[in-house]
């Protein structure tokens, strides 16, 4: 079971006091958009093994929704960070590529 | 025949005398001794039979391992099945049954199994029960489980009286086994400055030192054992835990402990059991290792015991196994059974030893002592059936065709060399390598479990690393490492000599004789729990089961309670000869949590009873309990399905509420109703975003009803929006829907648009909320006073705030019923008291409350849709007939683009309609329309399901709700309906709003 | 009306190794906005007489209190029967800045844990490291099934709020946990808590 860290009230916690939102930095495609823009929108994920973007919500402490960096094989977290962004901020990244040479970026 | 000695006992209290009994024959034992030991000492050698073959079984091991004395203790509402008597510390009173035989211990019918044991070898279940295929499920499998499965269940009725609880705790170094290894494991890390926590499975600290002649600074391990525990309880950073076992090591440094508080002791007001939810910094494994049994012919029979465990009960509980021991081995290590049993007074009438040579230190001790020792040599077979009366030797190169020599003797000790417990660190992925030397697996120091910031959170040491001899460094140094990897400051002192007799180097012996022949073979058990031989591993090879988890599975090795703690290695190298390739080639199967097994209990903790789920209960809860409710659980909440007066049936009771509702006046609680405060700048705009129609557009002190649609275009909530302010809503949800919407709303507003300025508050329980239904409703609130509640003064679809009765209320005049009501809001503290006083009021109107049922019913005639009734996860608005109140104005809003997609404007969707049977019958629930002829599949073609039916006792018959194939356009059509069995119901179908169609009555 | 008011289980008790009080009315006020906004640190000052918390703190002036519960919001603990009238002064005072403000006293359910033994009866349901919890701060979590703000508010007192609807839970949960004879002394010891 995962440890946490919210990055909007400090708290350290484990998953329980979490709910999951899936894949993070999605982009919304509203009225007017392809099919194949609607398509990746609502249904297509990478799914990676290992690097992964996601979404957590401290449903049970703060409320405020977050994301995090995170190894799906190794469940290392690379870190989290706070939920008004469409990109992992620069530090995480730098971390990852550290930890990860190999990794190819998220696109 | 195994009895006490005169003199010894390092665990016993002799001046302590306890009862139990066993099969219902009374014994004594003593205070201190597990109920194997106390068994051996009353001469119960037979204390089961085995899984397939019935065989007699005894006492194999002294702990956590022991596959075979398996018991069931208590009686009644406490009975367990399957326990351990070798983990089972004695208490007065004890009461203990054999299991897995019929009709009793000592004569056993099912044991005809065992004359024939070719009959059950690997696989047959899976050749054998085949065809015809009709007898599995009539024939074979109630055979099968007639006469599988070790204990017996509990009684179905029977419900567990003892306590459970779970408990969160946080350490910087844990470590688990409370041996020599882990004490100074625990004491350097807690000298270090790490907040320490030490679990010990047992009910005694120091592990097998004592037993196995350790000597710490040049005196035996018990007095280094004592001061250094002394020590760790008297330091703050450390807590000590006995009984308690680390059943599980699980990602980012989750340990599960479980700690059996009263198992031997019972009592009523402890819990039994505590499962320990510990998070760690860093976990030492000091498991210890677990001595192997070799495989000769008879080597289940009771009286053949692993030569550690014999020492143990001879040391601990001075208990004899017999008085005459063979001991058999490949090592030095079980020459200190010999050692130990000669020094206690017992006879050993040899060590056979697989080596050709016999030269260590230990031998020469023995040999010094007078025992005799046969080299080059194992064993043939075992004579006896129920009970060893002797051993056949054999030269170990042999194939076992004769004997050497037969041996005289009434227990049997046997080592075939020692494996690390490496579960715990291989949970959560730890590696393993094979150690040429030990003939063991071993934790790879360069592989551990990784941890959430990538680096490795287990350490192995003592003998769970591997360590065969001293351990006290070692477990110093693997301490040091934990804690530094928490940057603790201190430095601690260095640790304790301690010393081991230098040992030769064992020989790996898999098979006894090597070349043994099959008929030896067929009476080798690997896995003694699961009757698992030689023979049938090497089956399970030839016929293609090459992947050591495929050859488990097929044989059923290590697949019992026990999960192959004796027998897992043993049965690999088997299968690695078998197969021609080396041990590492085949590798292990997955170590698992729980360690052994723990109780459902434990894992249910205290989520029983009362606080099995939590129960949300509105302010009026007590009132509807004490005034017949019959309850209908709506997510967590409890509503009143409908109240029942005496002698009235359910059905009866529902249509009285909805005719009184319709003539006279009806009280609902709505408590439960969602009800979420948007508030700010942007609220209008983020709401017209939300819902499918427009909101930004209300006027303060009015209501709409609205839409809210996923990003799929499919419903998913509805109710009506009130404008409190220009900047301010208040958004009524259905009762399921509170939290979730709740959720998706600050969802969107943190993540999408977080510059939008809007507040969401959840107020969902601020409020009772309670609904005042029926013609008489107006003249009702009226007499309460206060507010201007006319047509006029409060128009349909409008709100007001004001003090009603004089309580502070918010009064909504919205319909869910087609009658006059008002919906009254006051503070949930009130709300009791409010609800009290409508009552009183309305007496002589005929003031009614109503529940669930009747509310659906009344929205059914009123053709009002449900959300989870007409709607299921793949329903958009257009499908009922709800295009009004989706907004062609808006260019965006949460599902418009779901909502274009070609599948969506499919005019042979299915739509809402009524349906009204011929007969006046109520349609069954979720019944399929169907059309004449069949489909590619050949099954019946399908154009349309019933969504809402109901009893209408306003039309005095059955009402009904259902989407079709272009349903509106096929009005008046008589549709087919099936029913139970292959009836059909005839439906025809029409408008789906029956009562006052023009909406007079809600209007007036 | 306010004499008609009922707390969700009217002062319950419960005596184990820590005693479980439902603490009766309360009065709450949910305040969201922005917390390092000048005006608005004043006006809750103002209203209440408690200084802003810093991040899951709580900090307390006569019979108010103020509790950091997320970054963009505080909850004011007041008399039961207040909590309308400071609600009202607050939105008067932060009138045209982005914050809202509502009256949630009866949204929610408040129980005294007292005893040096709280830790320990918490420790049973709440994922939490209680150690790291001293006077003054607040932690909101998980206790078993349902979620709970437990604030440290004396030597050997918890105060912790729930949701009204699962007070009856709640409580029938607190009782199990600090039922005597089922103290687990993992934060106090046995001559603390006898």
């Amino acid at each position: 079971m995962l440890m946490l860290t919210c990055p909007c009230c400090g708290i350290t916690a484990e998953e329980t006091e979490f709910a999951p939102g899936g894949e993070a930095h999605l982009k919304r495609f509203g009225p007017g958009s392809s099919d194949g823009d609607y398509e990746s929108y609502m249904f297509q994920r990478k799914n990676p093994r290992g690097v992964h973007f996601e979404r957590w919500r401290h449903a049970y402490g703060c409320g405020k929704w977050f994301l995090a960096a995170r190894d799906t094989m190794t469940l290392e977290v690379f870190g989290t960070y706070p939920a008004q962004t469409t990109q992992p901020p620069p530090e995480i990244i730098a971390k990852i590529k550290q930890k990860r040479p190999e990794w190819e970026g998220s696109q | 025949m195994s009895h006490r000695l005169a003199k010894g006992g390092r665990l016993i209290n002799r001046a302590h005398e306890q009862k139990f009994t066993f099969n219902g024959k009374p014994m004594r034992g003593l205070k201190g001794d597990t109920l194997a030991a106390s068994l051996l000492a009353n001469g119960q050698m037979l204390l089961g039979r085995s899984f397939k073959y019935h065989r007699p079984r005894g006492v194999v091991a002294s702990g956590a391992e022991e596959p075979n004395a398996l018991v069931g203790l208590g009686r009644g509402d406490s009975y367990e099945p399957n326990q351990r008597t070798t983990t089972t510390d004695l208490f007065d009173g004890l009461v203990a049954e054999s299991q897995n035989h019929w009709p009793s211990l000592n004569f056993d019918l099912l044991a005809l199994n065992n004359l024939v044991p070719q009959f059950l070898t690997a696989g047959f279940y899976y050749k054998t029960f085949i065809q015809p295929r009709a007898f599995w499920k009539h024939v074979y499998e109630p055979i099968i489980r007639h006469s599988a499965g070790l204990g017996k269940a509990p009684k179905q009725d029977a419900r567990d009286p003892d306590r459970y609880e779970q408990i969160y705790a946080f350490c910087d170094v844990l470590v688990i086994g409370g041996g020599i290894a882990g004490l100074q494991a625990a004491l350097t890390a807690a000298q270090a400055g790490a907040k320490v926590a030490l679990w010990e499975q047992t009910a005694h600290w120091g592990g097998r030192a004592p037993v196995d002649m350790v000597e710490i600074d040049g005196q035996p391990a018990d007095i280094w054992i004592k001061t250094t525990v002394k020590t760790l309880e008297s330091m703050d950073n450390v807590q000590l835990r006995l009984r308690c076992m680390g059943a599980g090591v699980h990602d980012h440094g989750y340990v599960l402990g479980y700690e059996r508080i009263t198992d031997h002791a019972p009592d009523p007001a402890s819990p039994r059991h505590r499962l320990w939810r510990m998070r760690a910094g860093q976990i030492i494994t000091a498991t210890g290792a677990i001595e192997r049994p070799l495989s000769f012919a008879g080597n289940d029979v009771p009286g053949v015991m692993l030569a550690s465990a014999m020492r143990d009960y001879v040391v601990n509980y001075a208990v004899a196994p017999g008085h005459e021991v063979v001991v058999v081995t490949n090592n030095d290590d079980a020459y200190r059974t010999a050692i130990t049993l000669r020094k206690a007074g017992v006879g050993v009438a040899a060590v056979v030893d697989a080596r050709a040579q016999a030269t260590g230190a230990l031998p020469e001790q023995a040999r010094a002592m007078g025992i005799r020792v046969l080299t080059g040599k194992g064993i043939r077979k075992v004579k006896g059936r129920g009970h060893v009366n002797g051993v056949e030797i054999c030269r170990i190169d042999s194939k076992g065709t004769a004997y050497t020599e037969k041996l005289d003797c009434d227990a049997i000790a046997m080592s075939g060399g020692w494996s690390p417990v490496v579960h715990l660190w291989s949970h959560c992925g730890g590696k393993l390598l094979w150690d040429e030397v030990g003939n063991f697996f071993r934790p790879d120091p360069d592989r551990p479990p990784l941890g959430a910031d990538g680096a490795g959170f287990v350490h192995a040491c003592g003998s769970a690393a591997g360590a065969m001899g001293a351990v006290l460094a070692e477990a110093h140094a693997t301490a040091l490492k934990a804690a530094q990897a928490l940057r603790a400051a201190s430095t601690p002192p260095a640790p304790a000599d301690d010393r081991v007799a230098d040992a030769a180097p064992m020989e790996a012996v898999w098979m006894m004789p090597r070349n043994a022949e099959y008929d030896l073979r067929m009476k080798m058990w690997l896995d003694f729990q699961n009757d698992v031989k030689v023979a049938d591993v090497q089956l399970a090879a030839r016929e293609g089961f090459q992947s050591v988890e495929h050859a488990k599975r097929y044989t059923t090795l290590g697949m019992a309670t026990d999960q192959g703690k004796l027998s897992n290695i043993n049965g690999l190298a088997i299968l690695s000869d078998a197969l021609g390739q080396p041990i590492p080639a085949t590798g292990t199967t997955t170590f698992r949590p729980p360690y052994t097994p723990i109780s459902l209990g434990a894992i249910a903790g205290e989520a029983r009873g009362a606080v099995f789920q939590p129960l949300r209960r509105t302010p009026l809860h007590d009132w509807h309990e004490g005034n017949g409710a019959d309850w209908e659980p709506v997510g967590h909440w409890r509503r009143p399905y409908t109240y029942r007066r005496s002698g009235e049936s359910r059905h009866d009771a529902v249509n009285r509420e909805v005719i009184n509702t319709r003539q006279n006046i009806g009280l609902l609680d709505a408590s439960t109703l969602g009800k979420i405060l948007v508030s700010g700048p942007d609220a209008g705009r983020f709401l017209d975003m939300l819902y499918t129609n427009m909101m930004s557009t209300l006027k303060p002190g009015k209501c709409r009803y609205g839409l809210m649609c996923n990003e799929n275009g499919f419903l998913m909530d509805d109710g009506v929006v009130a404008r409190i302010d220009e900047q301010s809503f208040l958004v009524h949800t259905t009762s399921g829907g509170a939290d979730h919407i709740h959720a998706w709303m600050e969802d969107w507003l943190q993540c999408e648009w977080w510059d939008w300025k809007v507040h969401t508050l959840n107020l969902t329980e601020q409020f009772a909320q309670i609904a005042v239904v029926g013609p008489k409703a107006r003249q009702l609130l009226e007499r309460l006073g206060g507010m201007d509640l006319s047509r006029e003064g409060l128009p349909f679809m409008d709100w007001r705030e004001g003090t009603l009765g004089g309580f502070s209320a918010r009064v909504f005049r919205i319909s869910f019923s087609g009658e006059l009501s008002f919906e009254v809001a006051v503070p949930a503290s009130q709300g009791r008291a409010f609800w009290d006083r409508l009552l009183a009021e309305g007496q002589d109107l005929g003031i009614m409350p109503y529940g669930t049922e009747a509310l659906h019913i009344l929205r059914a005639e009123k053709g009002f849709i449900m959300i989870g009734d007409e709607t299921d996860g793949t329903v958009i608005p257009q499908d009922l007939c709800l295009n009004w109140a989706i907004s062609k104005k808006k260019a965006d809003f949460l599902g418009k683009r779901g909502m274009e997609r070609a599948a969506m404007t499919d005019p042979n969707r299915w739509t809402l309609v009524g349906l009204e049977t011929l007969d006046g019958s109520v349609l069954p629930h979720g019944a399929l329309a169907v059309r004449a002829g069949k489909n590619a599949n050949k099954q019946a073609i399908t154009e349309g399901r019933v969504t809402s039916t109901y009893f209408s006792a306003t039309f005095g018959r059955g009402i009904a709700m259902g989407l079709v194939e272009r349903g509106p356009e096929r009005m008046g059509e008589v549709i087919s309906f099936a029913g139970a069995g292959n009836t059909r119901i005839a439906a025809r179908i029409v408008d789906p709003v029956l009562y006052d169609k023009e909406g007079e009555k809600q209007n007036v | 009306m306010s004499d008609l008011a009922q707390s969700a289980l009217q002062s319950a008790e419960f005596e184990g190794f820590v005693t479980i009080r439902e603490a009766g009315l309360q009065g709450m006020i949910t305040l969201r906005g922005d917390l390092g906004a000048e005006g608005l640190a004043k006006a809750v000052t103002k209203a209440t007489g408690c200084a802003m918390p810093a991040p899951r703190r709580v900090t307390s002036a006569g019979t108010c209190g103020v509790a950091w519960m997320s970054p963009d919001e505080v909850m004011i603990l007041c008399s039961h029967d207040k909590a309308p009238d400071i609600a009202q002064t607050l939105s008067k005072a932060l009138e045209g800045q982005f914050a809202t403000v509502a009256v949630v006293s009866d949204a929610r359910a408040v129980f005294k844990l007292q005893g040096a033994g709280w830790r320990d009866a918490l420790a049973k349901i709440c994922p939490v490291d209680f150690a790291t919890l001293t006077e003054g701060d607040i932690r909101r979590t998980r206790a078993a099934q349902v979620a709970a703000a437990i604030w440290v508010s004396g030597k050997d007192e918890a105060t912790l709020v729930c949701f009204r609807s699962v007070a009856g839970y709640m409580f029938d949960l607190l009782s199990t946990v600090a039922a005597k004879g089922t103290e687990p002394y993992l934060y106090s010891l046995p001559t603390e808590t006898s």
